[in-house]
Parts: structure tokens; sequence; C-alpha cells
């Protein structure tokens, strides 16, 4: 079963993939099973983040880009990811209504996700469904995030490329520097530009990469971080962008960083999936009992985990 | 290792045609939303062909089609065939609306699974949703 899954969506089987995600989104075993299968055949795709905070139309310049990068015969997967309750776990995922024209086009792969708990502005299946994208032989995987603040930039660290989408009128210069939003990104674009305050946010972002280049410095790298104006809603910039996308992965590959970007991604997701297994194994069986505890004030959180360690010490090293 | 998987019911909600009544179908969402779903909203002007391709890249387990000015009896019989004939024929389909009395055993020969008609209570859609996937994952388990 997980070996057809596999199979299928090296062959580029929409269902297949789809249902790969899925298991991975899930966590079933089975989605363990695929990845390993398929992990020789990835590597190849352009992951391209889209963030930027609620409202600034990250998923009508996702549209846009798809549009876009179609007309250049590139074969694109979206992830878009929205917050799931974190009461209910329940989730409205409505960023393909902004996507809807994509929808029957076979070089297009779409996928909605809930965060599912996880903070950082993705989902912890989203690495994952990106290995999976990028199995099927997509050229581009677009990655849009949940709104982020001032500092859900993971991304940043899946992303070989990362666009931050502004918009004017948003806040003061305080807002964008705090903003760890404005130290990373490879590129940025002001969206809404027919929007009233746009020349103050333009000057704004202007001065933030400016002083961003001056403190990195030589730390920043050769790639010349653009700012680029779009109108999404009017289907407006989305040529420079790509050309920037582009360029920027051409770059990457150029000095020899594509495959250490996917490396580093691939070692976090490790280290993602070390902690949650440890975790696991550590609070099994007896950790209940240990939470138990803490909950009714009888020990401290610290004792909790040493004791927890311990036991985890002597557990087997072979389950 | 000890293995924990986190299943969530996935509901694909959609109106087809130029039907832009849209009241409805958002309620419903916030609903299932409550009770736990990932839901996932097409937009409007939808042709059962979009409707099947989202549901397969999204890999529901359930396709709701809300429908409050006809063309229930073309769309919904073509986009069961579609589901069946794509391979996903084992994706619950609803629909709810304004679908009168004598269409309904049409449209169930057709392969819509259960039909809600104006007034139906929301809790009575999530609670049958709820059983529907207590039914599914104890088949699945056997």
């Amino acid at each position: 079963m997980t070996d057809a899954i596999a199979d299928g969506l090296l062959k580029g089987t929409i269902a297949a993939g789809a249902r790969a995600i899925r298991w991975l989104d899930d966590r079933d075993p089975r989605g363990a099973a695929v990845i390993r299968h398929i992990f020789p055949a990835t590597g190849r795709a352009q992951i391209v983040g889209i963030t930027g905070p609620p409202g600034a139309g990250k998923s009508t310049l996702a549209d846009m880009l798809v549009t876009e990068l179609r007309r250049r015969e590139l074969r694109v997967g979206v992830i878009a990811i929205d917050p799931s309750s974190p009461f209910t776990g329940g989730a409205i995922l409505g960023d393909r209504v902004r996507m809807g024209r994509h929808t029957l086009d076979p070089g297009v792969f779409i996928r909605s996700l809930g965060t599912r708990g996880q903070a950082g502005g993705l989902s912890r299946s989203t690495h994952d469904a990106c290995l999976v994208l990028d199995a099927m032989g997509y050229d581009i995987v677009i990655v849009e995030t949940v709104g982020v603040g001032q500092d859900e930039i993971d991304v940043v660290n899946l992303a070989h490329t990362t666009i931050i989408v502004g918009v004017p009128g948003l806040g003061d210069e305080v807002q964008a520097v705090k903003a760890g939003l404005l130290e990373a990104g490879e590129i940025f674009v002001i969206n809404k530009a027919d929007r009233d305050g746009y020349e103050a946010a333009w000057r704004q972002y202007e001065l933030m990469l400016h002083l961003r280049e001056v403190s990195l410095g030589a730390a920043a790298g050769s790639w010349p971080v653009p700012l680029l104006r779009a109108i999404a809603t009017a289907a407006e910039g989305g040529v420079e962008i790509v050309d920037a996308i582009l360029a920027h992965g051409a770059a990457l590959r150029k000095e020899g960083t594509f495959a250490r970007r996917s490396g580093l991604r691939d070692r976090e997701q490790t280290l993602a999936l070390l902690r949650d297994h440890l975790a696991r194994r550590a609070l099994s069986p007896a950790g209940e009992a240990v939470l138990a505890e803490v909950e009714a004030r009888r020990i401290d959180p610290y004792s909790a985990v040493e004791r927890l360690l311990a036991e985890l010490d002597g557990k087997a090293l072979t389950t | 290792m000890q293995e924990r998987s986190d299943r969530r019911l996935r509901v694909l909600l959609a109106k087809l045609g130029m039907d832009t009544h849209t009241v409805g179908v958002t309620i419903i969402g916030h609903a299932l939303r409550e009770a736990g779903m990932e839901v996932i909203f097409t937009g409007l002007k939808q042709t059962p062909e979009m409707v099947a391709a989202a549901a397969i890249q999204e890999d529901v387990d359930v396709v709701g089609i809300s429908t409050l000015s006809a063309g229930h009896m073309r769309n919904l019989p073509k986009l069961a065939r579609l589901l069946r004939e794509q391979g996903a024929g084992d994706k619950l389909l609803l629909a709810g609306g304004v679908i009168p009395q004598e269409d309904q055993s049409f449209l169930t020969e057709a392969g819509v699974h259960k039909i809600f008609t104006m007034g139906a209570d929301t809790r009575d859609i999530v609670r049958y949703l709820q059983d529907w996937w207590a039914e599914r994952q104890a088949s699945e388990a056997a």
C-alpha cells in the first residue's frame, strides 16, 4: 500500500501525492514509509515561502505568481496554511478561494493545511508536504504561511527563497523594526500599491533594507534583496516577482548553496522529529502520572523532567 | 516505535454554478470547525470538474455541496460520477439546501449519500458526520 502510493507520486499521480500528504499530516506511520521511499528523488524543487501579516494579500499574490510561473511552463505546487483552532482543533481553510482558476490545471497542485497546534506560521507536516511535491516533479513549491505577527518566521528555515509581503498603512517604523520579518527574506513585496500610504511604506522598507545591509555587511551574502511593488488583485507585479524568484534560485545554485539550504532544512526536520519522538517515549507509559504530580503542584517542572529523563535512560534503546 | 495518529475529518464545502447564496454554507462551515473538523472552502462558481479535482488534491473525506438555486439535478449526479471515475468514490457526498422531496430519490440513486433540506439543524449535520466518521474508522481498523 505504501509502496503503491510512493511509486504513484513519483510518477506524478495527484491522488497518490494527496494521500501521502494526508498520512504525513495525520502522523499516520505510513507517511514515514513513503518519505523513506521518495527521499532520494527530492532536492530538485525550489521552495518559495510567502509570508506577511494577515490581510496582506498572500493568497491573491500566490495566485498571481502561479499564473506567471505557468506562463513560463513551470509546474507549481502550492501549500497554503491557515490556523487551526487551539480549542477544538478545527479549521477553516480558505486559501483555495483565491486560487480557483488553477484547480483544473494539471500542472498545478494546491493543498490546504491547518497548523494543528504548531506555532511559527507553518504546520508540522509542511516540510514533509514539500518533499512530496518535490518528488512529484513540481519545479516550484510555494508555501503560503498563516498571517504572521512579529516572529513567526519558521518558513525562512524551510524555503530556499522567502518573499515578505507588506502592505501600506499597517504600522509605524517601530512595528516594522520589531518584526523579525524584516531581518529575514530574500524578496520584499509591497502589495496593494494603489493604496494610500504606499510611498511612506516604500520609504520605510527601503530604509529598513538599507540598515539591514549595513548591519549584516558581508554576512548578508551577495544577493541584493529586491524591493518590489504589486497590485495582486489587478495582476500587476507578477512578472518582476517571478523574475526575482528564478534569479534567486539560479544564484543559490551557482554559489552551491541550493543543496545546502535543503540539507539544513532536513537537519531541522530531524531535530524536530527527534524532540517529538523522545518526548513521547519519555512520557510513555508513566508520563501522565508525573504530569499529574506537576499539575497538583506537588513537584516542580524541573524535577519532573529529571525524573522522566531518568526513566528514559533506563528504557531499552530498541523500541 | 510507538506511533500516534492524529486523524482529523476533512470536509470540502462548495457551491456549484451561478448559485451565490453563501450564508448557509458559511454557517455549516463554522459549525463543523467548532466540532473539530478541517473545512476547506473552494469559493463560488465551481463546476463539478473543479470540485472533484479539489476534493482529490485535498484528500478530503467528505464533499458537501450547498445548492440553493436549482441545477442540483444536473450538477450533483455529474459530480458523483466524476468522483467515482477518478477513484474517489469512497468520499462521502452530501447535499444541502433547497432540494424538493421529489428529486431526492433520484439524487440518492445517482450517488448522493445524504441530503439535508432547508431547516436542518446544524447539530444534526455535525452528529451525522461524527457518526459516519466513527464508523469509517472502526471499519478501517477491523
